[in-house]
């Protein structure tokens, strides 16, 4: 299984990376029915990248907190933290 | 690498420096400023690298001479612009099919300062490398496994 083979699943997923999203939403953005983008959040829901939680009568996807959102999440924190040594750097040393 | 699908991260900072100097430190003198506790190597003492030329490696050499290669430079544009390739996987072992991009620009902006925005894309290729994993070993267990060595990392850096 493929799961970020299909396009329209990897705009999913893009969209999902920002926060959660109710399966509405999703395909009032997307050139696909709503059926459609349900069953491409059951395909990534299989492949274990996005998780899903009822909120009245919606239901919201979101990644996987546990997956690839963390691994993002890291990444910023780590950029943050690795920018202000660098700005130390430049500031340090600089004769400029 | 598709843009429409990236899962990009943004940072930016601001230096009193030229362009040309903040190039430099971000580069030639990546060591100064590398933070110590996010390597892959065995030996704890490393000196980071970038190698100054397109194709050029961004590696870490240890104190007993050992290297490991973290990515490579795709671009390099001094003072405007480098970018890196990140070819490590989420289990913090060099992988050479989980690559990652980090685009640096270097933006002057007047009264001898310089912009430094930070682009790292590409990071849905971790999904697409846990789900490798997943169907390599059945069960929930490749994912979580995968992503437990990472967070361990995480948390010590």
């Amino acid at each position: 299984m493929d799961a970020l083979g299909d396009p329209t699943r990897r705009a999913i997923f893009e969209r999902l990376a920002n926060g959660a999203r109710a399966v509405g939403e999703l395909a009032a953005e997307l050139p696909v029915t709503r059926p459609a983008v349900s069953q491409h959040l059951r395909v990534l829901k299989e492949a274990g990248l996005v998780t899903d939680h009822q909120v009245g009568t919606r239901r919201y996807y979101q990644l996987d907190p546990a997956g690839v959102g963390a691994v993002r999440a890291y990444f910023d924190r780590f950029w943050e933290h690795a920018l202000a040594a660098f700005a130390d750097a430049v500031h340090a040393t600089g004769d400029e | 690498m598709s843009r429409e699908s990236s899962i990009v991260v943004r940072r930016s900072v601001t230096v009193t420096a030229s362009p040309q100097r903040a190039f430099d430190v971000f580069t030639s003198a990546i060591d100064t400023w590398w933070p110590r506790s996010h390597h892959i190597g065995e030996r704890e003492q490393f000196t980071a690298v970038v190698e100054p030329r397109v194709g050029g490696r961004w590696f870490e050499r240890g104190d007993d001479g050992s290297e490991c290669a973290w990515g490579h430079v795709r671009v390099w544009d001094p003072p405007a612009r480098v970018v890196l390739t990140w070819e490590i996987g989420a289990d913090w072992k060099a992988n050479p099919e989980v690559v990652s991009e980090v685009e640096v620009r270097f933006v002057a902006e007047g009264d001898g300062r310089t912009r430094v925005d930070l682009e790292h894309r590409g990071i849905e290729v971790y999904g697409e490398q846990a789900e490798q994993m997943r169907e390599t070993f059945e069960g929930p267990g490749a994912w979580q496994g995968l992503l437990d060595l990472f967070a361990e990392r995480a948390a010590a850096g």
